[in-house]
């Protein structure tokens, strides 16, 4: 009298879900080749996965045979009665004995089965996340920048867990499935076909009962999924502009809006798990009218001596084997099918554009000077609008560029360039007079020192983050670009000094602290080349007047490209690029500039000096 | 999570009907192997088939009316729990909409929104879980129990054996794969997060050519999940087949004892069927609940946080006789202002003393840290001051209604929020019966009508949620429209122009100048030439005023405001 190995699902989130509570899945765009592929990942552990073929097949085929025993020792039962000559419990207790070496057997079977599928689910999932891990350090930066996190989070794990637990669950499930209903179609044969044939023609009733309610329930619980999505948009908006809510009072309105989604949620969602949960006591009273048919016409055919009694035990264990799996079929085939629009997802990833190779024969520059040059440099985000054509700038070791423009001018696309990060479409640029594109990346990297304005710091101690810079640096180092960055007072101050833990956002120091954090690093990395991204914008004044200095101190003899805000590093620089809208429309120095009396002059008199504009505005 | 069920109160009727139409459906699937004895002690054993074709019928009406209460009951309880959801969801957000900003603080905005909707779908789901499931497992178990007794008490003696083995099974189980499941859901946290920032710091990591340390960060992240899923996945493999082990062993137990009992004649062949069944229905109903036990701790997590929000009370609150303040318009005093956030050891700002009229402009300048916003977001009441007091017309803001406040002024945040809708709806959000003349008026001043004519729809065309579809410049002009429709007494700008490019925000500023000479004007920014015209200017360090005056000043008086102006302007521009 066995059960589907139906346990709390291991590993899933979708948590213990009843028959019927099935959102509709979503599908694949090429099912077939997907789970082709899919099939891959399980070949280099097909030993194994045989074993638990196996294993899962004789548990079941175990567990299938053993009513038709169990219903032999009823019948003898039944016989010693009737005919009064007592029971013969020497043929009982060796039935029973039969029974339980075979549910012994049939559970451990199933204990192997479950057993080396968790050690296979698991290890192809890890070697699925690993894969998609390293395909994600090959890939461009333009992959990364066209998507959101969380986008591509989601693939790697909500998708590669959605993998896991239908490796763990529910193919060995579809496996016990269809063994059962095909080993309890032929044991039922062997007793009677007339009542098999009763019992089959239960069969059409639950799959026409499931597939109408399956299809009733999917048009409201698609009408949920849309409420729940409103809801949970109007709750963000609301939360996230709380401010903004409480402070042209519209709480009200708010609330409002709230409720009337909120209502149309209820609405879809109490049809959604009625209709659905309609399907357990409709396949239950199927399941019991074929349990009636059973013991009349069982009752009628024994008074006939057409069949035994424990034959009908018998076939009231099959019967109730035989509805159960007929109900997860419909659960089971929608399981498979999101697994697959996962892996299809999963697989997208993986089958993406690289970054482009490295040369054969990469070189490495031993000693960077610093030299950097752009030559009829042509580049844009898209191939049919360039931001940049035929650019070209000459910069000397040690010399600082100045690199000026409106917020979301596109100054981080020459960062973007300079780095690697993005391939130019034509022209080259050299640094020590090699082309980029002839360097290892990894040296290429390097030579380069950066600060960001969005600070990057990562979940570990202070002393962890700064020691970022270089690989390898001891204790010393560590605390001498703290104080060069200005740093090492404020870290002393925390309770931990350099030991502090930075929790997930980094929100146990200020903005300013961090930003001091990531200068002290790229110190400590000692490069070639420095990119300060408007580095020193959210460090209050005074502290900030002490980074100058310890930025001057570090520009000195490196060469430099600075996002500028400020007006001395600007007048001061011996190349000022101006950007607007993503291309670079002016060049040159402080003077030259002004002389042009372009959009640098116009920039330089609004931002610096109160009165320039206001004057033609007035 | 019981806490949480007192909002089943109004539900307590069409509960009543659940607990009493599974009742009764639970008798009916009990009832069917009594009935099914009868056949074979009775009708078998006598070859009496209309007794057989009589009791099948019969059955089939009691399956039947099982089937009715069962919809029924599924009925009833799809309307509770989506019923308490709705009223749930309800109650939170009502109550989050009342919160002040120190409480959302508190619990974070991301965690607000999770609990409001997660967290309680959550809830709704394992609700109707339990009064499907679990209601009837213990009516199941009881019931069994006792129709077992009924047929034969000395052989329930078996499953006075074999069910306290089951739940030790089951106990021993679960006590060593629960820890396991919580450790997994750390490690799969601490897998996410690596990726995470991974992605963060991609330049970064790139930069500094550490792409191999991140993937050494991760595999081992990896590693470790995947040791611990495939520790807890074993153990779990046990679980099924222990629990089948029990069932079947008492199984064979009930069919060696009751044959002696049979032969000895106390009992009959039907009724040895039927015990075997009640065994059967006993065990599942158990092996039911301790299924739903797995979900209950993730449920109860849900319930403590929606808990958490609800026992939340704001400490903001109008008082019983609020006041009016509107014998004179646009005054704002500060008086000895100090205060600080909940837990912070330093007030973010103290002894903050000044006072503005109608036609003037303030300025706040700082930097980082220095309390420049938290100033601004005093006035409108989003925090209680800890001493001192801040009037608005003369009157103390506590002692006025909040909406009362807030209606008198035009507050553009540092980080500007527009809502799904319309940009006439977003402009609209100041004033809710705005004409068009007057939402054009304020965009126009906003220097916000040539992007939105640009527009495919004008103001008509609709903004994503969260305004992804405008830039962070055209956002901040369509959030100083908002304000401008108000025709508030005071304006309250928090560094609202720093996604402006220079002549956008000079133009801006020279518009504003003109529309705002009957209004208090407050304003916070970076920028020396965004302050140096005002009327009066206040320079915060450390949450204490540095120095208060005009430019010219605090050039003379204030070394911050020197330092501050230096690092800007050169040195012709400041003279």
């Amino acid at each position: 009298m066995s059960e589907q190995q139906r346990g709390p699902k291991p590993g899933g989130h979708r948590g213990p879900m009843g028959p019927g509570m099935s959102m509709p899945a979503e599908k694949a765009k090429d099912f077939k080749g997907t789970l082709k592929r899919l099939m891959g990942y399980l070949k280099p552990r097909k030993y194994q996965l045989i074993t638990v073929f196996i294993m899962a097949v004789l548990s079941t085929v175990f567990t299938i045979v053993s009513p038709k025993i169990m219903g032999k020792a009823t019948t003898k039962l039944f016989e010693g009665l009737m005919t009064g000559t007592g029971i013969d419990f020497e043929y009982i207790w060796q039935i029973l004995l039969v029974l339980i070496g075979l549910y012994l057997v049939s559970a451990m079977f199933s204990y192997i089965q479950q057993y080396l599928m968790a050690g296979v689910a698991q290890r192809i999932v890890y070697d699925m996340r690993k894969q998609v891990n390293a395909k994600l350090s090959r890939l461009p930066l333009k992959y990364f920048d066209s998507r959101t996190h969380g986008e591509i989070l989601s693939r790697v794990t909500n998708d590669v867990d959605n993998i896991s637990s239908t490796l763990q669950q529910s193919l060995t499930q579809l496996i016990t499935s269809v063994i059962t209903i095909i080993g309890v179609i032929v044991m039922m044969l062997t007793i009677s076909p007339l009542m098999t044939l009763i019992c089959i023609l239960t069969l059409p009733l639950s799959f026409v009962v499931t597939i109408m309610i399956a299809k009733r329930s999917q048009k409201h619980f698609k009408s949920q999924q849309t409420s729940l999505g409103h809801l949970n948009g109007h709750v963000e908006e609301m939360y996230t502009g709380h401010k903004i809510v409480k402070a042209f009072g519209r709480e009200d309105k708010s609330l409002d809006e709230f409720n009337k989604i909120n209502d149309k949620l209820y609405d879809s969602s109490w049809r959604s798990q009625f209709i659905s949960g309609m399907i357990m006591p409709l396949m239950s009273f199927i399941g019991n009218i074929g349990y009636v048919l059973i013991c009349v016409v069982g009752g009628v055919l024994v008074t006939k001596r057409t069949i035994e009694i424990g034959d009908i035990q018998a076939f009231i264990q099959y019967a109730r084997q035989f509805t159960q799996p007929i109900a997860q079929a419909a659960n089971i085939a929608n399981m498979i099918q999101s697994t697959i629009a996962s892996a299809e997802r999963v697989f997208e990833v993986l089958d993406e554009e690289e970054e482009v190779q490295e040369a054969a024969n990469a070189a490495t520059i031993a000693q960077p000077q610093g030299d950097v040059r752009f030559e009829h440099v042509q580049f844009g985000y898209k191939e049919d609008a360039m931001l940049i054509e035929d650019m070209n700038i000459d910069v000397k070791q040690g010399q600082t560029i100045a690199i000026v423009g409106p917020t979301g001018a596109g100054k981080t696309t020459l960062i973007n360039l300079l780095m690697r990060f993005y391939e130019i479409n034509d022209g080259a640029i050299t640094i020590d007079g090699v082309n980029i594109t002839d360097l290892k990346r990894g040296s290429l990297r390097s030579m380069f020192g950066m600060v960001l304005q969005d600070t990057w710091l990562f979940n570990g101690t202070i002393r962890d983050n700064i020691a970022y810079g270089r690989a390898g640096a001891t204790e010393q180092d560590v605390v001498r670009a703290a104080k060069a960055a200005h740093a090492d007072h404020f870290i002393r101050t925390l309770p931990d000094g350099y030991d502090t833990v930075l929790n997930e956002e980094a929100s146990n120091i200020s903005q300013g602290q961090k930003q001091l954090l990531t200068i002290a690093r790229a110190i400590l990395a000692d490069p070639a080349i420095l990119i300060l991204d408007e580095a020193t914008s959210s460090v209050d004044t005074r502290t900030e007047v002490y980074i100058q200095k310890a930025m001057n101190e570090l520009m000195n003899g490196r060469t430099s490209f600075v996002i500028a805000h400020r007006l001395s590093t600007i007048r001061d620089a011996d190349l000022i690029l101006v950007m607007d809208r993503g291309s670079v429309i002016e060049k040159g120095n402080h003077e030259q500039l002004l002389e042009q009396d372009g959009f640098y002059a116009d920039l330089y008199n609004s931002q610096f000096s109160g009165g320039g504009v206001r004057k033609e505005v007035v | 999570m019981m806490k949480l069920f007192r909002f089943l109160r109004p539900y307590r009727i069409p509960i009543g009907f659940v607990l009493a139409l599974v009742f009764v459906q639970s008798l009916s699937d009990l009832y069917l192997p009594t009935l099914m004895s009868d056949i074979v002690d009775t009708g078998i054993v006598q070859g009496d088939t209309p007794y057989i074709l009589r009791i099948g019928g019969f059955m089939l009406l009691v399956a039947a009316g099982g089937m009715i209460c069962s919809i029924g009951a599924s009925y009833l309880s799809s309307k509770v729990a989506a019923g308490f959801g709705r009223l749930l969801r309800g109650k939170v957000f009502a109550h989050v909409e009342n919160f002040s900003l120190q409480e959302f603080d508190k619990i974070g905005t991301a965690s607000l929104i999770t609990r409001t909707t997660n967290d309680i779908t959550q809830l709704q789901q394992v609700l109707i879980m339990i009064l499907r499931m679990m209601v009837s497992a213990p009516m199941m178990c009881i019931g069994g129990i006792i129709m077992a007794v009924s047929k034969d008490a000395k052989l329930t003696l078996v499953l006075a054996v074999a069910i306290p083995l089951l739940a030790l099974a089951i106990f021993a189980v679960a006590s060593k794969g629960i820890p396991l499941f919580k450790a997994m859901q750390v490690k799969l946290d601490k897998l996410n997060l690596v990726l995470r920032e991974g992605l963060t710091g991609i330049r970064v990591i790139r930069s500094f050519n550490r792409i191999d340390h991140e993937k050494e960060r991760f595999n081992e992240a990896n590693q470790d999940l995947t040791n611990t899923a495939v520790k807890v996945n074993r153990i779990m493999a046990s679980l099924m087949p222990l629990m089948m082990l029990a069932m079947n062993f008492s199984t064979i137990a009930i069919i060696w004892f009751g044959s002696i009992r049979i032969d000895n004649g106390h009992m009959q062949v039907g009724s040895l069927m039927a015990f075997i069944q009640y065994a059967m229905q006993i065990m599942f109903s158990l092996i039911m609940v301790s299924i739903i036990f797995v979900m209950i701790p993730r449920a109860s997590a849900s319930a403590a946080r929606i808990n958490e929000v609800l026992n939340m009370q704001s400490d903001i609150k109008d008082a019983a006789q609020v006041k009016q303040a509107n014998r004179e318009r646009g005054y704002i005093e500060f008086n000895d202002v100090t205060f600080s956030y909940p837990g912070a050891e330093q007030p973010a700002i103290s002894n903050i003393s000044f006072s503005a009229s109608p036609g003037e402009t303030t300025a706040i300048i700082g930097g980082t840290g220095s309390g420049k916003s938290t100033l601004l977001s005093l006035i409108p009441r989003f925090y209680d001051v800890d001493s001192g007091s801040i009037m608005v017309n003369g009157v103390d803001v506590r002692e006025m209604a909040q909406q009362d406040v807030r209606s008198k002024i035009g507050f553009v945040p540092q980080k500007a929020v527009l809502f799904t809708g319309t940009i006439n709806d977003n402009i609209c959000y100041g004033k809710q019966d705005a004409t068009d003349e007057e939402i054009r008026h304020a965009a126009n001043i906003a220097q916000a009508t040539e992007f939105i004519s640009a527009m495919q729809d004008g103001f008509d065309s609709e903004i994503a949620q969260g305004g992804s579809n405008v830039s962070g410049g055209q956002k901040q002009r369509l959030s100083i429209a908002r304000a401008l429709v108000r025709r508030p007494e005071i304006y309250v700008f928090d560094d609202s122009f720093s996604a402006l490019d220079f002549k956008t925000d000079a133009k801006l500023r020279a518009a504003l100048k003109e529309e705002t000479t009957e209004s208090t004007v407050l304003l916070v920014a970076q920028r020396v030439s965004t302050v140096m015209d005002a009327d009066r200017i206040i320079v915060l360090d450390e949450g204490r005023i540095a120095g208060i005056g005009t430019h010219r000043q605090l050039m003379d008086s204030c070394s911050v405001y020197r330092e501050i102006v230096s690092s800007q302007l050169s040195e012709e521009e400041i003279a």
